[in-house]
């Protein structure tokens, strides 16, 4: 299965093995990693799911939806270029080893 | 109340047969022994007294949110069949739809309702909870129903809808006919639809374009039709979703909260200590209280759930608040914890139609408790909580309190 590394705001990571069909957040959240929040339980509402994913991954996740956009534009930590919600992002087997970085806060 | 292992049907497994009645008065005086009934009966039982099938453990409520195919809500999310029998109002577009209908309607409202909206209203709901936390220390001892759970969202939610001064009265019995009307044709629902027409009256009139303040979220639903994302016939209707879901549950919600911060105070001085646990406290309040007890589904075809095999057109109740003190799926389920990782926790749905005006009542919660836990040192239950009754909604009519200032 494909594994996800979290690296929390203190440098501290954490390597998470996700189970098919799962979502970054639904794998995060299984696991009970601190810094992932997921109040709307994955619905696109909430955007406290954020994350920042590492550069060279980036370009290798599928473009997001009109909805993600509008969310990124409410989280509680600055958005960036490489900001994304975690439960819009499917794991498939490409995305084995991708890594994302934790913001500082979620509210 | 008593379990008989009678088979169902031609199941592979056998269905507890039940005589719970979780529409009844002694039931909603204490429903926790009865929850714990249904959940230790079996992962789906048959309820003999409304013939419908019911779940009260986490994993079945759970998989019947998720899975919207199978278990809809357009044949009404109460024990009506809107297939047998008409519905008392004209469906919501929201709650009684199913995809692809209500993923349209949904994403309007998820959008008026965002982050980003919060971001908007944030400081006025937290400075009408400042407002509402001085009138109490001025008060000392109050109703901890009528002059805060109800009051504060009155203060702010009807205005943030955008909706005249006049006629407000209506909307928590509007609200109470709602939430009544989801429940079995017992007297709740009876009485409650038989004096609900001077409040549909003025709902129906509220929600028209023209009654509602620019800037609020009323107007923005309304905005939507000029870009085509719905229609003018569906608009005011989107409207009333607001009305019937917004307030009521809100009012039920806070006063959750204060009534467990009250209970415990070993807790309410762990969230003193820390004042940024306040929305977790008020997420915990909703998980222990649930303060939306109940909802149905139907079925669309013969399904098998955990081993017991449902046929296609029943109802099926979920019981949320049973979910949300499964002993399997939480630790000490019956302790009120503000830091408990509350996250999974039912009492706002799953899936898609979970609660599209979390953010909302998060923001309520969060701004209400916050500004209570820095001014008020102690709040003591002085007299007898009295309970108020509704086949889906679970909260108290009163609770006499005497706070201490900080
Ligand atoms: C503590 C307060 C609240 C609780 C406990 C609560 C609970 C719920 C639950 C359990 C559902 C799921 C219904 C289902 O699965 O059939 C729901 C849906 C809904 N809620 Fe809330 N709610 C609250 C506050 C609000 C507020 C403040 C609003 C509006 C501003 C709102 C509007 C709605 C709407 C429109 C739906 C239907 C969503 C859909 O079907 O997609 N609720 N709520
Ligand atoms: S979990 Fe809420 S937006 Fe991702």
């Amino acid at each position: 299965m494909p594994a996800i590394t979290f690296i929390h705001p203190d440098g501290k990571s954490e390597r998470v093995e996700t189970a098919s069909g799962e979502s970054a957040m639904q794998a995060a959240t299984r696991h009970g990693l601190d810094g992932i929040l997921a109040e709307c339980g994955g619905n696109a509402m909430c955007a406290t799911c954020h994350v920042y994913v590492d550069e060279s991954w980036l370009a290798r996740l599928p473009a997001m939806a009109d909805d993600e956009d509008a969310l990124l534009d409410g989280t509680a930590s600055e958005r960036r270029p490489a900001s994304r919600l975690s439960c819009q992002i499917k794991v498939t087997p490409e995305l084995d080893g991708l890594i994302v970085r934790l913001p500082e806060r979620q509210v | 109340m008593t379990a008989s292992g009678t088979p169902a049907s031609t199941g592979p497994a056998s269905i507890p047969h039940l005589d719970v009645d979780p529409f009844d008065m002694t039931f909603f005086a204490d429903p926790y022994p009865a929850h714990q009934l249904l959940r230790e009966a079996g992962p789906v039982v048959y309820l003999d007294k409304w013939n419908v099938y019911g779940v009260a453990r986490y994993a079945e409520v759970h998989a019947v949110l998720n899975d919207p195919a199978t278990f809809c809500s357009s044949r009404g999310v109460g024990l009506s069949d809107f297939k047998k029998e008409t519905p008392w109002r004209p469906p919501s577009l929201i709650l009684e739809a199913d995809p692809p209908a209500h993923t349209r309607t949904r994403a309007v409202l998820s959008k008026v309702l965002s982050p980003t909206a919060m971001k908007q209203v944030r400081d006025r709901f937290a400075a009408a909870a400042e407002q509402r936390v001085d009138a109490l220390i001025e008060m000392r001892s109050f109703d901890a129903i009528a002059d805060l759970a109800e009051a504060y969202p009155l203060s702010i939610f009807p205005d943030a809808l955008g909706l005249k001064p006049e006629g407000r009265e209506h909307l928590i019995p509007y609200a109470s006919v709602v939430f009544n009307a989801f429940g079995p044709p017992n007297e709740l629902r009876q009485e409650a639809i038989a004096r609900s027409a001077p409040h549909q009256a003025y709902v129906a009139e509220q929600c028209q374009r023209d009654n509602l303040a620019p800037g609020g979220f009323g107007a923005c639903i309304h905005a939507r039709v000029d870009d085509g994302e719905i229609t003018a016939t569906e608009a005011p209707l989107l409207v009333r979703s607001l009305l019937s879901a917004g307030l009521d549950t809100t009012v039920n919600g806070i006063g959750a909260a204060v009534y467990c911060l009250a209970r415990f105070p070993d807790q309410w001085q762990r969230l003193r200590d820390d004042l940024t646990l306040a929305r977790n406290a008020f997420e915990e309040a909703v998980r222990f209280e649930s303060p939306v007890q109940t909802f149905f589904r139907t079925t669309t075809r013969d399904v098998e759930l955990s081993g017991a095999r449902i046929g296609e057109g029943e109802k099926v109740l979920m019981f949320l608040a049973a979910a949300n003190r499964d002993p399997r799926r939480w630790d000490k389920p019956d302790s009120y914890d503000v830091t408990r990782r509350t996250s999974g926790h039912v009492g706002f749905g799953s899936g898609i139609h979970m609660c599209v005006g979390q953010l909302v009542a998060r923001l309520e919660g969060e701004v209400m408790l916050t500004a209570l836990a820095r001014r008020v040192a102690k709040i003591e239950i002085t007299g007898e909580p009295k309970r108020r009754f509704n086949n889906t909604l679970r909260g108290l009519d009163s609770l006499p309190v005497t706070i201490t200032p900080a």
